[in-house]
């Protein structure tokens, strides 16, 4: 218990630093929203008056409590250019980000896990090297780089899949798959490198624990031994990764949103970035940051339930 | 340079075995002349040559690789292949100054906070923070608020780094806070920031290295991402970076402008990873946990 409230402590304390980085960031900015805004027709009095009604002309303390107030209820307040709420335009652009992710991360783990598996039981072999040197590969390819291939390719050439975009409003689950197909394959073979490092990683560590040496030594076959004592020790580790990447993915769509032209929230903040819509990128840097910490927190309480000598290192 | 000589001295092989031994492996001795021919390319054709990178040929816009332009030209007939040569130059630039930068923050965080117990949890919290931002979002809001140039893409890049350098040096400055020489530094009376100085910082230099040869890399391909957003370095600056980001429309009828600056990237980019595997191979094996 004192562990969890300690876990849930520190978290707290991360995302209070988060939020105050977040703020920091886009005040200390240059150029003025307000003047973009409003545009050239814009007299200097519209202009005061704007900033007056965004609460823009506080002093910095003052317009952090006025945030930080409307963020506790749950506003993370109303976009420059898009007329509604941040915390809508979000929500509108969840779903293809999520799917997205999901999908990304469960091509990762099919080819990472089997991967990472093989190179550590037949370690050091020619087969461990090349996979080893293909995790390296992929983590040394720029994801839209290898986007733009992959639609020259599936999409232009061969013209197996939609080279872009997220389909007509109102189509079926299949069909956003379907357009999410190319991407996903994009995301999901870059980040299958990190996923193959860390699985191989942590089977060899179990390889070398003494209950897989007692195991052998009884004379369990050796599928037994893989399957029931050394992958189920490493699956908590691996799972951890997974549940990190899917986290990492969400921000890691951001690129690979824009080659696909996605409505997602990477679009999204890509395109507040461009315009300075300070409010926008605010709340999507929070929310991703938020997301990530507290992914992050379960983990470490899911590991305290699997693991109990965690639980007593620590306290 | 002091450290250095402290740094091999303290090795009980001399710098010639110890680099026998990194290159014993051929892929790391590949990827280290693969470096080496960048590097030289980089430097000396732009210096022997006097073609410009950025002379527009109208009439050979777009053309497909051949004898004349061995990678094509691009959509303002400049040839590609001048372009990735005078490019390697920038993506050179941009990777080590945020490499040696988010270094020598990153080191001062680290060893900060590894050593001063007292200073740990807040350092710690603030690079949780930090990192818990993607690393490509936390690079375009950062540009987008210091203004597009390469030097504030350099100063993002390094930004965005720091943390994963503090968070490996802090690892290993915990060990070595531990072990017993530095009890022995400490009992001889020596001064803390001797301690740091001639004691701590020379057993760091191993796991530096490392992340120097990673975060070389990671810089070359955040670059090229930033740049394709549109809040990376201006167009008319060559990089692999935006000379894919300005060839973007025409990828369906002249794949090559996009193709060449790509392996320039992934070439450069494998290799030093490799590179840093090799270094890693080598470490102190007290070390090799932490890091």
């Amino acid at each position: 218990m004192r562990f969890l409230l300690k876990r849930m402590a520190g978290a707290t304390v991360v995302l209070v630093i988060v939020a105050v980085l977040v703020f920091l960031l886009t005040r200390l900015a240059s150029g003025d929203p307000m003047a973009l805004l409003l545009g050239d027709q814009a007299t200097a009095v519209d202009i005061a008056k704007a900033r007056t009604q965004y609460g823009l002309d506080k002093p910095l303390p003052a317009q952090f409590a006025l945030w930080v107030g409307e963020l506790l209820q749950g506003n993370l307040g109303q976009s420059i250019f898009l007329q509604r709420p941040v915390a809508q335009a979000l929500l509108e652009r969840a779903e293809p980000t999520l799917f997205l992710a999901l999908f990304a991360v469960a091509i990762a783990a099919l080819i990472g896990v089997p991967c990472g598996m093989a190179a550590a039981i037949w370690r050091g072999s020619a087969a461990d090297q090349a996979l080893s040197g293909l995790a390296m590969l992929g983590a040394s390819i720029p994801s839209f780089w290898m986007g733009l291939i992959l639609i020259q390719f599936f999409a232009v050439h061969l013209g197996w899949f939609p080279a872009s975009g997220y389909g007509d409003p109102g189509m079926g689950l299949g069909q956003r798959l379907y357009h999410l197909a190319l991407p996903a394959m994009v995301l999901g073979l870059l980040n299958s490198a990190l996923i193959i490092r860390f699985t191989r990683a942590s089977m060899l560590d179990i390889l070398g624990e003494d209950f897989v040496r007692t195991a052998r030594a009884k004379g369990l076959p050796e599928r037994v031994v893989m399957v029931n004592h050394v992958l189920r020790n490493a699956l908590v580790p691996i799972i951890t990764v997974l549940g990190l990447t899917t986290a990492l993915m969400i921000g890691g769509t951001v690129v690979t949103e824009t080659v696909f032209n996605l409505p997602g929230v990477g679009n999204l903040v890509v395109r507040a970035v461009l315009r300075r819509d300070y409010p926008v990128i605010q709340g999507t840097l929070l929310v991703i940051a938020g997301i990530y910490v507290f992914i992050n927190l379960v983990i470490d309480l899911l590991y305290t339930l699997v693991d109990p000598r965690i639980r007593l290192e620590s306290s | 340079m002091k450290f250095l000589a402290t740094f091999f001295s303290q090795r009980s092989a001399p710098l010639a075995l110890l680099l026998g031994k990194l290159f014993a492996r051929k892929v790391v001795l590949a990827a280290a002349l693969v470096l080496a021919l960048v590097v030289c390319v980089a430097t000396f054709v732009p210096w022997l040559s006097e073609a410009d990178p950025n002379s527009i040929m109208v009439t050979e816009r777009l053309f497909a690789p051949s004898w004349v332009h061995w990678a094509g030209t691009d959509e303002l007939g400049r040839d590609v292949l001048l372009r990735i040569v005078h490019g390697a130059r920038y993506s050179l630039l941009i990777g080590f100054v945020t490499a040696a930068g988010a270094v020598v923050l990153g080191t001062l965080m680290g060893v900060l906070a590894g050593f001063f117990r007292r200073l740990d949890a807040p350092l710690m919290r603030l690079v949780d923070a930090m990192m818990s931002f993607p690393d490509i979002l936390l690079g375009i809001a950062l540009v987008s608020i210091l203004g597009v140039s390469l030097w504030n893409v350099m100063l993002a890049l390094v930004i965005v780094y720091t943390p994963r350098v503090a968070r490996v040096v802090r690892a290993a400055t915990l060990v070595l806070r531990e072990l017993l020489f530095v009890d022995a530094a400490r009992a001889l009376g020596v001064r803390t920031p001797r301690i740091l100085w001639s004691h701590i910082l020379p057993n760091l230099m191993s796991p530096i290295l490392v992340q120097v040869t990673f975060i070389f890399a990671y810089a070359i391909l955040a670059e090229a991402g930033l740049s394709f957003l549109g809040v990376g370095v201006p167009p008319d600056v060559p990089t692999w970076g935006t000379m894919i980001a300005g060839s973007l429309e025409y990828s369906d009828r002249a794949f090559w402008t996009i193709l060449f600056p790509g392996l320039a990237i992934v070439l450069t980019a494998v290799s030093l990873q490799l590179l840093g595997d090799g270094v890693r191979d080598l470490l102190d094996p007290k070390l090799k946990k932490a890091v």
